[in-house]
């Protein structure tokens, strides 16, 4: 539907480019169209894409809307056991494969493999309904895996109506000028790869799909196609700004640059502004279960915080900014209750967009409200910092430590370029805190330093008693830092887990 | 009446989604919205109901929280109880993915 009106705002428009193909919003609907009778007559459940960023993504989107069935993104990047698992329980599933991806995956019987060439050359029958019956706002619209650091994936469901209440609530129909244009470079499997998609097509704003991210193709892609408005993870942006200044690419069409997806240190976010002054940026935090964006730091808070000489200000850049209107949002303690601005608790949200909705069971409670796991508070002004996951948090007898807090104070210090601090079981203190860092130099009298910032910063039971040094830190590919298998590691180790 | 649903006029060729329910009854041109039509849209546009609808704009009924987004335009006003429809201002977030 939101395909269907940008068609009538001007069909022979560009709406997504790929390399050197392009399809216009009159080509992507009739594919599309086509596409949903494919998967109508192979009688598949599930829609499946298993691809890099191309062409045949908003296709297989909007033909599995077409069709009344959920697409699901797989994770290219998984192991081939995993994925044939994935595809296990979608089944049957008619699943499309792109000529990019390596991975060998088996099906059963009632499932149709096929090449996502097929997206891209599908064509209707002539005796087509002109306007087909638009899908039940109820139906599942995607099904996404989350990354599930331990135990089995949960498959997350967004429906229709999640969907299309995000992208009315952020976007304004047709409001791209026709030179506007965004990259999109997170991966399809990713909540913000997908609305970024939807929104962008809404807007009238033409996507540039960047089939895999390296820096390098990155910035020649922004150059080449003249890319106005892009999203990136934490870990992108650092290694695009390296990528800036070796050149010299000044990127002067880009205008607007959204991140989130993970924690950004607060020197990549100054370093961005410095390099790029020209550019608008935004920081987002959302989360799959949320259909994306939650709460914005928009451009004027990232100026208005740059150009402050007031500390809370100044701090704002480390701040995911607001909610965004239609959601609301609320910072609880351990018993339930929303605290004051200022103490840290558990993230909640409720909102029209908010699915908080698995294969398996729904975590949203009787009034509509979704636990994000996530730990933060909110400032005076309402601005939200988050202080890293519920389940992160270390408990050292009875006193609740937030890792990120003393990962900020040892990450000041010049030499030390990554920190994780996690809590390792512990016979007297049931867990005790421990760091893993990657230092420039040896540890040595490092370690006494940071022993005393973090003793006079915060304060003596949040020193970490052991210090581990390591090249790298385990991140994923969206640039969250996995806490959980540093402290399995430590954990293991200590032979107390 | 729930979000996501499209709502056509029996009057004119406007269609809208809605964006935000409510417990009311929508009408176009002065006629009740329909989820089905049969045939074309057919019948005369009520004096004071003729102000068109435009592809993409919001409306909104300020006293029960109705808000509708328009998908195919026409001559009809949107009105709830004899009451025209207000525009919603464009107001677009910061692209933020």
């Amino acid at each position: 539907m939101l395909l269907t009106m940008a068609v009538e705002l001007d069909p022979d428009r560009v709406a997504v480019t790929s390399g050197d193909e392009h399809l216009t919003y009159g080509d992507l609907l009739e594919r599309s169209l086509a596409v949903g009778e494919l998967l109508r007559n192979d009688g598949a459940e599930h829609v499946g894409l298993l691809d890099l960023n191309t062409s045949a993504f908003p296709v297989a989107l909007f033909g599995a809307a077409a069709a009344g069935l959920p697409l699901a993104p797989l994770n290219y990047r998984l192991a081939d056991d995993k994925l044939t698992e994935a595809i296990g329980r979608l089944s049957p599933i008619a699943l499309f494969r792109g000529e990019g991806v390596a991975s060998v995956v088996d099906v059963g019987d009632r499932d149709v493999v096929r090449a996502t060439g097929d997206l891209l050359t599908a064509t209707r029958a002539a005796s087509a309904d002109a306007e087909p019956e638009l899908v039940d706002s109820e139906s599942p619209a995607v099904l996404l895996f989350t990354s599930g650091t331990t135990g089995t994936p949960k498959i997350a469901v967004l429906r229709h109506r999640h969907l299309f209440s995000y992208v009315m609530s952020t976007v304004e129909f047709g409001h791209a000028g026709s030179e506007e244009a965004i990259m999109v470079s997170v991966p399809n499997y990713h909540i913000a790869g997908i609305s970024s998609v939807l929104g962008s097509i809404f807007g009238g704003r033409r996507i540039v799909q960047l089939p895999s991210f390296t820096p390098e193709s990155w910035v020649a892609t922004a150059a080449r196609e003249r890319v106005t408005h892009a999203m990136v993870v934490p870990t992108m942006l650092g290694r695009i700004l390296d990528v800036l200044e070796a050149t010299g690419e000044t990127l002067p069409a880009l205008r607007h640059l959204s991140y989130g997806g993970g924690r950004m240190p607060i020197e990549v976010v100054e370093r961005a502004v410095r390099m790029l002054p020209h550019v608008d940026f935004v920081n987002a935090y959302g989360l799959t279960e949320t259909s994306s964006t939650v709460t914005i730091l928009g451009p004027d808070d990232h100026r208005d915080a740059m150009a402050s000489e007031d500390p809370a200000v100044r701090r704002r850049l480390g701040s995911v900014g607001r909610p965004v209107p239609s959601i609301e949002l609320e910072i609880r303690g351990v018993d339930g209750t929303v605290v004051a601005s200022g103490e840290i608790g558990e993230v909640y949200v409720r909102g029209e967009q908010v699915s908080g909705e698995y294969t398996s069971h729904s975590v949203v409670d009787a009034d509509g409200w979704y636990a994000t796991r996530d730990q933060g508070h909110q400032d005076h002004d309402g601005f939200l910092y988050l202080r890293g996951r519920a389940d992160d948090v270390i408990v050292r007898g009875g006193e609740n430590i937030s890792p990120e807090e003393v990962e900020d104070v040892l990450t000041a210090h010049p030499r030390v370029r990554a920190a994780a601090v996690v809590g390792v079981p512990d016979v007297d203190w049931g867990e005790r805190v421990e760091a893993v860092v990657v230092i420039d130099g040896e540890l040595d009298d490092l370690e006494s330093e940071l022993v005393a910032r973090v003793r006079a910063e915060l304060r003596s039971t949040r020193v970490p008693v052991a210090f581990h040094v390591r090249d790298e830190l385990p991140f994923n590919e969206t640039g969250k830092l996995l806490r959980r298998a540093v402290r399995a590691e430590l954990s293991e180790k200590a032979g107390v887990a | 009446m729930k979000v996501g649903q499209r709502l056509r006029s029996a009057v004119c060729a406007t269609n809208v989604v809605v964006v935000r329910a409510a417990d009311v009854t929508l009408s176009c041109g002065g006629t009740p919205v329909v989820e089905k039509l049969d045939g074309e849209p057919s019948g005369d546009l009520a004096a004071g109901h003729d102000g068109g609808t435009q592809l993409g704009k919001r409306y909104t009924h300020a006293a029960s929280g109705l808000e509708v987004m328009c998908v195919a335009g026409g001559a009809g006003a949107l009105s709830v109880d004899g009451e025209v429809l207000e525009l919603k201002a464009a107001k677009s977030l910061p692209a933020s993915d």
